[in-house]
């Protein structure tokens, strides 16, 4: 904060400038966060309501429960959704971060040929609209008996998170010393010794935060498991988006409540791994 | 194969191309003997690095063959090489300490625990870095880090080892000290040495043989002290060292060149690439060969008349710039010794010369 500090010599209308700046950086925080805290103490509703009861208002235990999280850890339909997710998610980030990794490695090697347009294909699932890859995904997948199947979205959402992969490990590629690999060569390591000993630990976090991102994308994709998914392979984002649709139960923001406290572990051990990562880097000569 | 076939190393009218048009390496042809501490030397882009890329294998001939101990090494991948190699920044491993940094090699080569632990401590003394086994890459100075490298480049004994200007990035004092260390290292290993660099001071003070590159040519093979006073063409003469040249066309020849100067000053020199009367030729005197007290001149000297424009102190030398036959550019060199003069500029003298220490070379 200090370098944040106004210089003495600041004019008026630096001055107000200044202020005006964190009164805009505060307003952005709080549309960004409120919805997403507010649900919180909802969750911890004693009512089936969505909104605040006058109980709640006045801090009374009494308008508080627990039933919404008894009702997500009992519940057989949120029990099987939840275990889909777990399932789903960790085998498309596999697979998405394998595939991902060598994409980008591949395609940070000069001599590839039409290297930027494969890189363009390569990442369009994340700019074409989700609702068109997932109906292309659909016919596709329905051809080919892959539709309704556990593999099916796996592969779905390993193609939705491989892009996440290849923009982070080909950003952590650009900072890669190529004289390494010539190094390594010249000592004696052949090509997949040289990847795995010297390449693969320093481009680790870039891997790592990839991964995450892909984890996050299947963890909470909606669209295409309702596309190229059955009834069997139903994840939690679906159970939340039918029990919106159906029965409107605030079971719906405990288990939001969970995502968020999930989401924020996941963000805390990129950010961990980033801080570390950049150690690491400082630590490069040259 | 020529008579170039019997060294350690060999280039055989070897050529480099990228783009399939240009050549950056023309019709290499290099013997490099075995225990020999060879250095490549020219200006950026002459294609010495391409040369000892070649070498190492990270980049491939064009044409013509590399040798290594008689077998021909342009089909085999770089790691089946067993060569050593030093690069400009180092590229030590980053996320590895330094003993896990020259333990790699050894482990890629399956060698067991304790002889690896045993080498890796040798080699880490052998540069007097012994006690830094645990400290990672980025704790070290660059002097230090310029050892670590040296040591990983050894560790596992290749019987040659490529430098690609090692000491670029360390300071003078440092460079100098590190010059002494590579070629005393590599002499009592008795390993062959190739060695990159564009500093001509580098190249005389550390190698056997120096082949000088200019435009994808060796230009001159030489030991350093040939290649200083007997520089074969007008190229290597000024790039090695400082050099004092004058313009003029061949009046004669026959064992000694008569040579008019462009200013009518008629001089004698030694004939080394200009063959016919009427060449265009460059005559080159070494700054420190030229005598300004007369009593000093042995017989058969050239006098000539030069007028000093300019004096520069240096502490152990003067130097001195002078106008000589219409060129404003004439250094000459003067130890600082007590009896020796201090030209002021604007004065008028005698300088000479003998014709031995003057070369008529090609005229650019």
């Amino acid at each position: 904060m200090s370098q944040m500090d106004l210089p003495p010599y600041a004019t008026t209308g630096q001055r107000i400038w200044h202020y005006a700046f964190y009164v805009i950086c505060g307003l952005i925080f709080f549309f960004l966060i409120a919805p997403i805290l507010v649900i919180i103490p909802l969750s911890f509703n004693a009512e089936n309501f969505f909104t605040f009861t006058p109980k709640m208002l006045a801090l009374d235990p009494e308008g508080y429960s627990l039933k919404h999280y008894q009702e997500f850890f009992t519940s057989n339909a949120w029990q099987h959704a939840l275990w889909n997710s777990v399932k789903i998610a960790p085998a498309a980030t596999l697979l998405a971060v394998g595939l991902g990794t060598l994409a980008a490695v591949g395609l940070s090697q000069e001599h590839v040929p039409f290297r930027r347009a494969i890189m363009a294909i390569m990442i369009s699932p994340m700019i074409v609209p989700l609702i068109i890859s997932a109906a292309g995904m659909y016919f596709f997948y329905s051809r080919i008996g892959l539709q309704g199947t556990y593999l099916g979205v796996v592969l779905a959402h390993a193609a939705l998170g491989i892009p996440f992969v290849i923009i982070t490990v080909t950003a952590t590629l650009v900072g890669f010393d190529k004289s390494l690999t010539r190094a390594s060569a010249s000592l004696g390591a052949n090509p997949v010794t040289t990847f795995f000993k010297v390449q693969m630990p320093l481009i680790l976090p870039g891997v790592v935060s990839g991964g995450l991102f892909a984890f996050i994308t299947s963890f909470d994709e909606v669209v295409v498991v309702l596309f190229v998914g059955s009834a069997n392979q139903q994840t939690l984002p679906w159970q939340m988006f039918t029990g919106l649709r159906e029965q409107i139960s605030p079971t719906i923001l405990a288990v939001a409540t969970i995502l968020v406290v999930i989401s924020i572990g996941l963000l805390t051990a990129v950010e961990i791994l980033r801080r570390r990562s950049e150690k690491m880097r400082g630590m490069s000569p040259g | 194969m020529t008579g170039t076939s019997d060294g350690f190393v060999v280039f055989d009218r070897v050529q480099k191309s990228y783009d399939g048009e240009t050549l950056v390496v023309k019709d290499l042809n290099l013997s490099i003997g075995k225990g020999e501490f060879l250095t490549m030397l020219g200006p950026s882009g002459s294609g010495k690095t391409t040369c000892l890329m070649m070498l190492a294998g990270f980049e491939t001939a064009t044409h013509g063959d590399i040798l290594l101990d008689g077998k021909p090494i342009n089909n085999i991948p770089p790691h089946k090489r067993g060569i050593g190699m030093v690069f400009q920044n180092y590229a030590l491993f980053p996320h590895m300490t330094v003993a896990e940094n020259l333990a790699f090699p050894l482990e890629v080569r399956k060698i067991g625990r304790a002889d690896r632990e045993a080498k890796v401590q040798r080699a880490l003394e052998m540069v007097q870095m012994g006690a830094f086994g645990g400290r990672r890459p980025a704790q070290l100075s660059g002097g230090q880090q310029q050892r670590i490298a040296l040591a990983r480049a050894l560790v596992f004994e290749p019987e040659l080892v490529l430098m690609d200007e090692p000491l670029g990035a360390l300071d003078k004092q440092l460079r100098e000290h590190m010059q002494f260390e590579i070629t005393r290292l590599a002499h009592n290993l008795g390993i062959t040495t190739v060695y990159v660099t564009h500093d001509q001071t580098e190249a005389l003070t550390m190698s056997d043989r120096v082949a000088v590159f200019n435009d994808g040519r060796i230009q001159q093979l030489a030991r350093p002290d040939e290649l200083y006073e007997k520089p074969v063409n007008s190229f290597v003469a000024q790039f090695i060292g400082e050099n004092n040249t004058l313009l003029g066309r061949v009046k004669e020849i026959n064992g000694t060149a008569l040579v008019e100067l462009d200013d009518g000053e008629v001089i004698d020199a030694i004939p080394v690439n200009v063959r016919n009367r009427g060449d265009r030729t460059l005559v080159s005197i070494r700054p420190e060969r030229v005598e300004i007290d007369p009593k000093r001149l042995t017989p058969g000297a050239h006098l000539i008349h030069a007028e000093v424009l300019e004096f520069i102190y240096m502490g152990d030398i003067y130097r001195t710039r002078l106008r000589v036959a219409g060129n404003d550019d004439f250094v000459i060199k003067t130890r600082n010794a007590p009896d020796q003069r201090r030209l002021r500029p604007g004065e008028h003298i005698e300088i000479g010369w003998l014709p031995e220490d003057c070369r008529a070379l090609d005229a650019p």
